[in-house]
């Protein structure tokens, strides 16, 4: 296997070095329009054009203008509770529904479990106008239940926790009910403690995507007080449109966060990309 | 019963076991079963509500005409009459044709290209995937506002590194089918990343013993390619198509609102993005419903030809 020919050896390693030289290409042209909506934020108004990477003149108030003039802070807000109150209840939900389907015995479980999985084809954009119907016909337009509700239900997290569950020592629980424990107990008890790495795993997804939700909460909503902060920096954009000193600082603050979660778990997101994409 | 069945031991099937008489009146069995009912109550109740219910309304609500709040009246196929002739539709439809046309085989060219780059075990290949994954994360709305900056005909960067070369800039997002090219390309910056890793997943699965009986035995990285990587890697490929594909034909509406509105001259407007404005600028909720439909019909036959002509990705065919 290792070359023992010096020429094809040669040749090897000239075929190494122009791929290295291609990924660090591929990588730059995807780091580098972050690296200039960095820079630009931090440019004023006056040099936000100028075509430089470096600012000239280094300046933070782009960054206090969206959360003075603009309420950002806000934003940001209803956005972090949006995200996280849809992440745990669904998660709560997800995994309840995906227990039973997995390990609980029950007339009709596999319908059921086809019915769900049906709805996997189903995409968001779709369904959106029926389901502005239904929300306005619960009388939920306009508010955080609006929001947050129609949100949790997604039969990818219960698919991927029913997979997760069917591989389960059965002993353990087993073990519990024969001691005595409800079903309920077992549930909170045994099984929710152990399927807290999966869990996690989902949490970051769940909260990426809601993170970055854009049409529902456009459509749901028309109260600024309730803006999420994609919809409000699509707004802002709209309403200032030569001002992109000021819109970068808010592309910023609606990117960091996400920018933040990937370097803290990015091993961990690539991992269960790998798993739950095919399996 | 404690007596009877040692703690521990993993039993199959025990539908067969004795109810526990006195302490709950409720057998076993049905102990169980009400355990289950509740436990998919919440997630079964909201998915029929939000999911089951609109889809179904979907359909029904193409047959009516919705006006302001809440009247709607019958108009039998009305809605599809005027779909048909209806211009606009049709040319969204075209540039969605073009559009999934475009991005699918590029995104998968390119998406495999990095996973076997990735596979490569370069100096460095944690920072690349880490590059090359970062788009992903971004909100498309953002990506939008971003791209817009940096598209711009006269201060935009990319226009004035072209200047800086000696060549002419282009007006990225000024002219129908050149916007157009943008916005594919863009999507490809956007998602290359993600179906990179899927890539790499299904590259790792193939045995490495199987590449160096092909070295052994002389053969080179395209017929290594040829007749290893691509067949076995068939079941992912597949998979990435569906996936892709899908997403493209109802997808990108959120990059289209922030980056072209649908311009210039409706060179964006993707069929979603004309039914969306239908709806929710023009409050032509049944009409826009009915084109819904018409885009989930031509999705649905359009996975259909790629299940068939795939053969669902798997292994056993001989191409």
């Amino acid at each position: 296997m290792t070359a023992s020919n010096p020429v094809a050896a040669r040749r090897r390693l000239t075929g190494r070095a122009g791929l290295t030289v291609l990924a660090v290409l591929m990588s730059v042209i995807t780091l580098f329009p972050f690296l200039w909506m960095v820079t630009s934020s931090f440019k004023t108004r006056a040099t936000v054009n100028d075509g430089k990477l470096i600012p000239t003149e280094f300046t933070f108030d782009n960054f206090v203008y969206v959360f003075t003039e603009v309420d950002f802070g806000r934003y940001l807000f209803n956005s972090f509770f949006v995200s996280a109150v849809i992440t745990v209840v669904a998660l709560f939900f997800h995994s309840m529904a995906a227990y039973a389907l997995a390990r609980l015995r029950f007339p009709g479980r596999e319908k059921i479990f086809t019915l769900i999985f049906a709805t996997l084809l189903i995409t968001a954009p779709v369904v959106l106008i029926p389901l502005f119907m239904v929300v306005r016909q619960l009388g939920m337009l306009d508010s955080y239940a609006g929001l947050i509700v129609p949100a949790i239900f997604n039969a990818f997290g219960i698919f991927l926790l029913r997979q997760f569950y069917l591989g389960f020592p059965r002993e353990l629980e087993e073990a519990a009910i024969v001691d005595g424990c409800s079903h309920w107990r077992v549930y909170w008890n045994v099984v929710l403690p152990m399927s807290r790495p999966i869990l996690s795993a989902l949490a970051i997804f769940f909260f990426l995507a809601n993170w970055n939700a854009f049409v529902w909460p456009l459509v749901v909503t028309t109260d600024p007080k309730l803006q999420v902060i994609q919809t409000a920096i699509a707004q802002f954009a709209s309403q200032s449109s030569s001002n992109y000193n000021y819109i970068l600082a808010g592309t910023m603050v609606a990117a960091l966060p996400m920018i933040a979660v990937f370097v803290f778990f990015q091993r961990q997101m690539v991992e269960s990309i790998k798993t739950s994409g095919l399996k | 019963m404690t007596s009877v069945a040692a703690p521990g031991r993993a039993r199959e099937t025990d539908t067969a076991a004795p109810a526990r008489p006195g302490r709950n009146r409720m057998s076993r069995k049905h102990r169980e079963w009400l355990a289950a009912g509740l436990f998919i109550l919440p997630d079964g109740l909201g998915l029929l509500l939000f999911v089951g219910i609109p889809m179904l309304l979907s359909i029904v609500l193409g047959f009516f005409q919705v006006s302001g709040f809440g009247s709607y009246e019958w108009v039998g196929f009305g809605n599809y009459e005027r779909m048909f002739q209806d211009p606009m539709f049709w040319e969204s439809m075209k540039i969605t044709g073009i559009y999934v046309v475009v991005l699918v085989p590029v995104l998968f060219c390119v998406s495999l290209a990095l996973g076997l780059l990735m596979k490569q075990r370069l100096p460095g290949t944690g920072f690349f995937r880490t590059a090359l994954f970062l788009p992903y994360m971004i909100s498309l709305a953002v990506v939008g506002l971003l791209w817009k900056f940096m598209l711009d005909d006269q201060v935009g960067v990319v226009n004035k590194s072209l200047h800086a070369l000696g060549m002419d800039g282009e007006s990225w997002l000024g002219e129908p089918a050149l916007a157009l090219g943008t916005v594919i390309a863009i999507m490809v910056w956007v998602m290359m990343g993600y179906y990179m890793i899927i890539f790499l997943a299904g590259l790792q699965e193939i045995p490495s013993e199987y590449y160096e009986a092909a070295r052994i035995d002389g053969a080179g990285p395209w017929t290594q390619f040829r007749s290893i990587t691509w067949p076995l890697l068939k079941p992912t490929s597949f998979f990435v198509l569906i996936m892709s594909t899908v997403a493209a034909m109802t997808g990108g509406l959120d990059l289209i609102f922030t980056m072209t509105q649908g311009g210039p001259a409706n060179g964006t407007s993707l069929a979603i993005y004309y039914i969306y404005t239908q709806a929710f600028g023009f409050g032509e909720y049944g009409y826009a419903s009915a084109m819904g439909s018409f885009l989930v019909l031509v999705m649905v036959l359009f996975s259909a030809v790629i299940f068939k002509v795939t053969g669902s990705g798997r292994f056993d065919d001989d191409r």
